[in-house]
């Protein structure tokens, strides 16, 4: 079992939340948008300046800047 | 007649205002991205003798963040006598969707879910079992696709049904933890409210939403600072203490258990041909957002954009302005047969007239050319991309990536954009759009680019290529207008308005298909109609003022040219003249009159002139002095300097601020003049040497 920041998880592997370090505010728009402990989320692919990364969750494509992302924790 | 009012609602993006269109027959903007819809929009129609007043509320993914556009839809739910709420469900990502329907379940119960998009999920494979939806949700559901009127029937009969009550939904609400459930038997019954909402009170209060308990209170008129709830409040802390739930975590535990019900309903409801429906869009996304093609692919789209109106415009605009001119002769026959006094002839025809049909003939046909094809970038859903695109550029300027949404808006408006400007959460990082935003040059100020290119730069230029150059001319001014809009957000950042970035989610919504036949339509008659309607609102007032500046004499001159010879040391200065001074000053009200004004100035006839093509124009232009460096220095003014009326305003009852509102007024002009001044410096040191 391998942990990661969602932001050095590689392109196309998915992973299971495990844990989101965030402040509240951010972390409430991320709940909206279904990223909770335990959901699956696979980041797809970047911009073209590397930064941020579009993540497919639920079904859905949601881009999140690595400064966001290298505060959820993830597990392969 | 009977009377009801319903509320729409749903996640941003789901297809809320194509429905509210096709019901009310109303013509709200519509695009495929997040956010469209910043404030609440009212809109009425009849059925079975019945009058519905419909309210499209913003989309919102949820009621617990307390982001403005999510107070803006609870708020309204809350606090208004609905009769009825309907749901949009986007039916190819119906598990996230629902998180919203449950909460709201939690506030009333007359609630239609209305599942939309079928044809979309229907191309991914994805099939919904409505009935069993609808038993499990205990609200009834109805599946539809906006876009087709036919399948809104249902949905109306539906609303008509909850509404006088033939069908009476009992929603079947979350079940949160036993502990938490416990606590809400507890409370509930010292809430003097009806069912479902005081369970719904009783939750807010136990998470201590302190501005939203209040704004209840206050709202629906019930105390809830008694003695009883309080000491239920400290007795069930205590006990959730014990679990380890507390202030800080309960949201999440209760929001882990709406997700949870989410998932299980929508595994038991969707079945899924083909898992990795996502594919298509994902496939093509990997190359718009490449590092190879992401930007290249932008630009050449922004470039085909304007070679195509710019190559498109043409020739129906000299047509115009053949048969304006035409009619012009005819009228002036007219008031000659009627021997009406000669001022009024001047003022009527080459004052009114004159400056009316000018706009019409040179504005009207870019603009009905490059708005359609900018709607179907828009409905086709390729505006996101381009803010993911950019994101990292904006992030480097501590402001959102959002605002390269607001600032394609501005292509089109910049007073819409101002407004749209709201789908930025943080108020640092909005007020930063809202003061660059007019760094992008709106319809009223294309026209003028396209015709300062066409004649300077590429006029030189025979046939095909002079139309490209036109474009690649006007993009390069885009792109100016972009990195000053980047650099101006960061100084603002690093001075009056310091901060760091925040946080930045942006959804990518599938791609769609425009529908084309709709977008040309709409577009055109809807911009056409506005566009005359402003140039008649605008332009004939205009005209008489203008008539009157350059008709007035005090001494030898008119007030134009006494304007114009006192700007004309400053101008000179920036490598203009005093006459485009003026013109930009007087052309306040609307940009779209620019030119017109300039050109009266320098022919001193009184008159605005019949311009039956580009090169009469350039004729009148070199004689009074223009060169290379003034027609540049025209283009980067035209995109620098203060903005029109309406968007002050806006940016006025946006901002509620006086102090920003003069800071947007100046920002612009002074980045132009200084510009122009370097570029005139530049123009002259290179000709001294040369």
């Amino acid at each position: 079992m391998n942990f990661f920041a969602l932001n050095d998880l590689p392109l196309g592997i998915t992973a299971k939340i495990i844990d989101i370090n965030c402040n509240k505010n951010i972390q409430r728009r991320l709940l909206d948008l279904g990223i909770i402990e335990n959901s699956k989320i696979t980041p797809v692919y970047r911009s073209p300046f590397n930064d941020p990364t579009a993540y497919l969750i639920r079904g859905t494509l949601i881009a999140l800047r690595s400064d966001d992302s290298c505060k959820i924790i993830v597990e392969t | 007649m009977h009377s009801y009012k319903v509320a729409l609602v749903g996640n941003p993006n789901v297809g809320k205002s194509t429905i509210f269109n096709s019901l009310t027959g109303m013509n709200q903007h519509t695009g495929n991205w997040t956010g469209k819809t910043v404030s609440n929009c009212e809109g009425h129609y009849k059925f079975n003798n019945t009058i519905f007043t419909l309210v499209d509320i913003p989309g919102t993914y949820s009621l617990m963040s307390n982001s403005e556009e999510e107070e803006i839809a609870r708020n309204y739910i809350c606090f208004n006598k609905l009769d009825a709420v309907v749901i949009v469900v986007d039916a190819t990502s119906l598990e996230r969707n629902l998180n919203l329907v449950f909460q709201i379940m939690e506030i009333t119960s007359n609630i239609i879910v209305s599942v939309n998009l079928l044809d979309e999920a229907k191309k991914k494979g994805i099939s919904i079992d409505f009935k069993k939806l609808s038993n499990l949700l205990g609200v009834p559901v109805v599946g539809i696709i906006g876009k087709k009127k036919k399948t809104l029937n249902n949905l109306k009969n539906l609303i008509f049904k909850v509404c006088s009550g033939k069908i009476i939904p009992s929603p079947k609400l979350i079940k949160y933890l036993p502990i938490i459930e416990d606590s809400l038997l507890l409370l509930s019954p010292e809430i003097k409210a009806p069912y479902p909402i005081s369970r719904w009170i009783a939750l807010k209060l136990i998470c201590r939403n302190d501005n939203l308990i209040s704004s209840i209170s206050h709202n629906m008129n019930i105390n809830l600072d008694t003695q009883n709830i309080n000491t239920k409040l400290d007795e069930i802390s205590c006990l959730l203490s014990r679990n380890d739930i507390n202030e800080n975590n309960i949201e999440n535990a209760l929001l882990s258990s709406i997700l949870k019900q989410c998932e299980y309903v929508t595994n038991e409801v969707c079945t899924y041909k083909n898992i990795n429906y996502m594919k298509n869009t994902i496939k093509i996304d990997k190359i718009l957002t490449s590092k190879k093609f992401g930007i290249p692919i932008m630009l050449l789209f922004l470039c085909m954009l304007f070679w195509i109106t710019i190559v498109g415009a043409n020739y129906p605009s000299q047509l115009l302005s053949e048969f304006f001119s035409f009619l012009k002769e005819k009228i002036l026959v007219f008031f000659e047969y009627v021997h009406s006094p000669e001022w009024l002839t001047s003022l009527l025809v080459n004052g009114i007239y004159q400056t009316v049909t000018w706009i019409v003939s040179v504005m009207l046909p870019p603009m009905a050319i490059f708005f359609p094809l900018f709607t179907i970038l828009e409905d086709l859903g390729f505006l996101p991309r381009i803010a993911f695109n950019l994101d990292r550029c904006f992030k480097c300027a501590c402001t959102s990536g959002k605002q390269a949404l607001t600032m394609c808006m501005g292509f089109g408006c910049n007073a819409a954009a101002v407004v749209g400007t709201r789908i930025i959460n943080s108020p640092r990082e909005k007020l930063i759009a809202i003061l660059t935003n007019c760094f992008v040059p709106c319809n009223g100020r294309f026209p003028f680019l396209i015709t300062v290119a066409t004649i300077f730069i590429s006029g030189s230029i025979a046939g095909f290529f002079s139309g490209l150059v036109a474009a690649i001319v006007v993009m390069l001014v885009v792109l100016l207008g972009i990195l000053l809009t980047l650099l101006i957000s960061k100084i603002l950042s690093k001075t009056i308005l310091k901060g760091l970035p925040s946080s930045f989610t942006l959804e990518l919504p599938p791609y769609r298909t425009p529908q084309i036949g709709k977008i040309l339509v709409r577009s055109l008659l809807d911009r056409t109609l506005f566009v005359l309607g402003k140039a008649l609102s605008i332009a004939a007032p205009a005209g008489i003022v203008i008539w009157i500046f350059s008709n007035i004499c005090i001494g030898d001159s008119s007030i134009l040219d006494i304007l114009a010879n006192f700007l004309n040391p400053f101008a000179k200065l920036i490598g203009l003249d005093g006459y485009i001074l003026t013109g930009f000053i007087l052309g306040i009200p609307a940009n779209e009159i620019v030119l017109p004004i300039i050109l009266m100035g320098y022919l001193k006839n009184k008159t605005l002139i019949d311009i039956e093509n580009v090169n009469l124009i350039g004729n009148i232009l070199t004689t009074n002095g223009w060169t290379l460096l003034t027609a540049i220095n025209v283009m980067i003014f035209t995109l620098l300097h203060f903005p029109c009326g309406t968007t002050l305003l806006t940016i006025k009852k946006e901002t509620k601020s006086i102090k920003w509102t003069i800071v947007s007024f100046f920002l612009p002009t002074i980045c132009g003049i200084i510009i122009c001044f370097i570029t005139t410096q530049i123009y002259n040191l290179v000709n001294l040497i040369i």
